[in-house]
């Protein structure tokens, strides 16, 4: 098979779709002739025209609601938000509007709409264009939430996203962009809702959101070594969240714990430490354990921004804490 | 709508007709040089020796819009400031070591290297209120801003920078209309270079011109040369006159062209090479040092030493800033709520 970095297999499946179908489009600040700010549509104006590769101002509202707009007369908008942090400013469309229309009009309207951004913790962005925040949409009922860790997860659930008949907010990590992965060259989906087992184990599970998958996979080979046998699970997508293969594993191990580059207070983790404990107290033998960011803003300064993450130390640090029980 | 005044490019004969002093075109002149210098410093120890790290954007090429706005103003005015914001910091006075030190991420920087390069501009000494890295933020904070200025009764403007991509926020639309229904001392300070980023202006703006667009909030625009100071602090004296009087929020578009990229990092091939080409050929610091020189404001000898003391005090701050550690991790905590 081929490898094929994060980026690139995010490219291939928005240049495929848009050749599947004429519905699909995208828009966003500076995807056109500059590539997007993170190169992922690059080429994708010249393949397909002005007309489909929708160059916008600077106008984060207009983006998600033109988005809207589209879906709801049954076309495919891919919007792009450029950093995570800016999508506060389109919360109204997404959240208020895109996410609850199929709902609150009895099911007559369907935004249909994927809505593509990144986070860029680890790159001493500051904290204003870092912050990784999928739980703030937790409580969108009618929003998926999708964070890919890798570049063939990628690829399969943008393709399942661009079928899904209402929004779809797809949120991919600067810092796996570079990274390299097997992608199958046909058309595939990676269904959304569905988590993924990287790594078998049976003495704790390992629950790791996006960029923390590979961080959690290279913590296990060094427990493994030291005779501690984790389980690393990826939900791949967040809302919805696939309960039941956590609680699967969990059953199974006894031992939990929660790696996501998110705050600690209300974040993901949080979500899942609560399912576990309400659908498999009994099966816990010892007090679950989090790695996440703490609830500051994210430094500036690389040497700090490196303290303040979530990494593949400290969730072994954890783990070794988490075997002793 | 609004009259939009044209405020022309300072011609020869004009420069001393409009009664400047002579101290203020040369502090001018030397605001100007020390925002060149200042970022070619940054460009180096950005990119030759990774002193400087994350996004950085220069000021580069647009000069003539802070230090001509910047002798226009008094140390009690307020300015706002975006993530282009080295050039507003330093031609505002805030201590350049502290500026550097900011981006480097140490703690005696402006934000005490909790910012970085996008919020250097942020020194309340000097009264850089704040320096966003979202872009179109600052301008209803301006109007808030404004609103406690005039509750306050103080003798004062709040000025804010933003650039032409920033017009098509709803946060400008908002801001800028609030400010004028309340009729508060707001500047509001388009730099137009031109882009945002690879759109260009023709591209984002559908109104004829940025100047109509504000204009239609009904309140005093004026069109500035973005590359003649003068052109700059002749619209910023009169709006701060507006301002004061009651009369404000006032608008300035002020028309520029960033020399490099976006940021560090961007070659900016989106750009016409001969529209590049042209802009350079009007580089603000080249114009307005023959301008000054030609009309005897400053001698040659005058300007090399201008030039030369700006370099020590770059080098000296520089040395300053790199003696600075960076801040303690578990100091961050006590950081997050204001005692
Ligand atoms: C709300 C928001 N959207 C997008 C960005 C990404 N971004 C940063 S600067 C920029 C271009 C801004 O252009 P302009 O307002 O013309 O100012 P200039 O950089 O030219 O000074 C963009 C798109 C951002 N920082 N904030």
């Amino acid at each position: 098979m081929r490898e094929l970095t994060y980026l690139e297999a995010l490219n291939e499946a928005l240049s495929s779709a848009m050749e599947r179908s004429n519905d699909v489009f995208l828009l966003g600040e500076d995807i056109g002739a500059y590539g997007g700010a993170f190169g992922v549509t690059k080429g994708l104006l010249q393949e397909f025209g002005a007309d489909r590769v929708i160059d916008t101002p600077i106008s984060e509202a207009a983006i998600v609601g033109a988005a809207l707009g589209a879906s709801l007369l049954g076309m495919k908008p891919v919007a792009e938000i450029m950093y995570m942090d800016f999508l506060p400013i389109s919360m109204d469309q997404l959240v208020t509007h895109a996410a609850k229309l199929y709902y609150m009009s009895g099911g007559q309207l369907k935004a249909g709409l994927v809505l593509r951004t990144q986070y860029s913790l680890g790159r001493a962005h500051g904290a204003q264009h870092s912050e990784f925040l999928p739980a703030w949409f937790l409580q969108a009922p009618g929003l998926k939430v999708v964070a890919p860790s890798t570049p063939h997860d990628a690829k399969g659930l943008l393709n399942a996203s661009l079928k899904e008949k209402g929004p779809v907010l797809f949120v991919e990590c600067a810092m796996l962009y570079k990274s390299k992965g097997d992608v199958p060259e046909g058309y595939y989906e990676v269904p959304l809702g569905k988590a993924d087992v990287k790594r078998q184990g049976g003495d704790m599970t390992i629950v790791a959101i996006s960029r923390m998958v590979p961080e959690a996979l290279a913590a296990a080979e060094r427990l493994a070594e030291k005779g501690i046998d984790a389980e690393v699970i990826d939900p791949r997508t967040i809302q919805p969240l696939d309960r039941k293969t956590i609680i699967d594993s969990v059953s199974k191990t006894g031992r939990l714990l929660i790696a996501s580059d998110d705050m600690k207070t209300g974040g993901v983790g949080a979500e899942i430490a609560a399912t576990v404990f309400e659908e498999a107290f009994d099966r816990l033998k010892a007090p679950l354990s989090r790695v996440c960011s703490p609830d500051l803003p994210i430094p500036f300064a690389s040497p700090l921004e490196k303290e303040y993450m979530p990494s593949s130390e400290k969730v072994e640090k954890a783990a070794l804490e988490l075997a002793k029980w | 709508m609004n009259d939009i005044v044209t405020v022309g490019t300072t011609t020869p004969t004009e420069l001393k007709g409009l009664g400047i002093p002579d101290e203020k075109l040369k502090s001018i002149l030397r605001k100007m040089v020390l925002a060149r210098r200042f970022e070619e410093k940054v460009e180096e120890l950005y990119l030759k020796m990774a002193l400087i790290t994350g996004p950085c954007h220069l000021y580069l090429g647009m000069e003539a819009i802070a230090a001509g706005a910047a002798e226009a103003l008094t140390v009690d005015d307020y300015v706002l400031a975006t993530y282009r914001g080295h050039g507003h910091a330093v031609t505002r006075d805030a201590p350049l070591d502290k500026v550097f030190a900011e981006l480097m991420g140490r703690v005696d920087g402006t934000c005490k290297g909790l910012g970085g390069s996008m919020h250097a501009a942020t020194w309340t000494e000097k009264k850089l209120m704040l320096a966003t890295a979202i872009v179109g933020s600052n301008i209803p904070i301006a109007a808030g801003m404004g609103l406690a200025v005039k509750k306050k009764g103080l003798d004062a403007v709040v000025v804010a920078y933003f650039g032409d991509g920033a017009v098509n926020s709803g946060s400008f639309n908002e801001g800028v209309n609030l400010a004028a229904v309340w009729k508060v001392p707001a500047i509001f300070v388009c730099e137009n270079n031109q882009y945002a980023m690879s759109l260009p202006e023709a591209r984002g703006v559908a109104s004829k011109s940025i100047a109509e667009r504000a204009a239609a909030y009904d309140i005093p625009t004026f069109v500035a040369d973005g590359n003649d100071p003068v052109s700059v602090y002749r619209a910023m004296k009169e709006a701060r006159g507006i301002c004061r009087r009651g009369d404000g929020p006032c608008f300035i578009e002020a028309r520029t062209y960033r020399m490099k990229g976006h940021g560090i990092y961007d070659k900016a091939d989106y750009r016409p090479s001969d529209e590049v080409r042209e802009w350079a050929g009007k580089d603000p610091i080249a114009m307005f040092s023959k301008l000054l020189v030609d009309q005897k404001v400053l001698s040659e000898k005058e300007y090399g030493d201008m030039r030369s003391t700006i370099d020590n005090e770059i080098e000296a701050a520089v040395k300053k800033a790199r003696a600075s550690p960076y801040p303690e991790f578990s100091t961050l905590q006590g950081m997050v709520y204001p005692e």
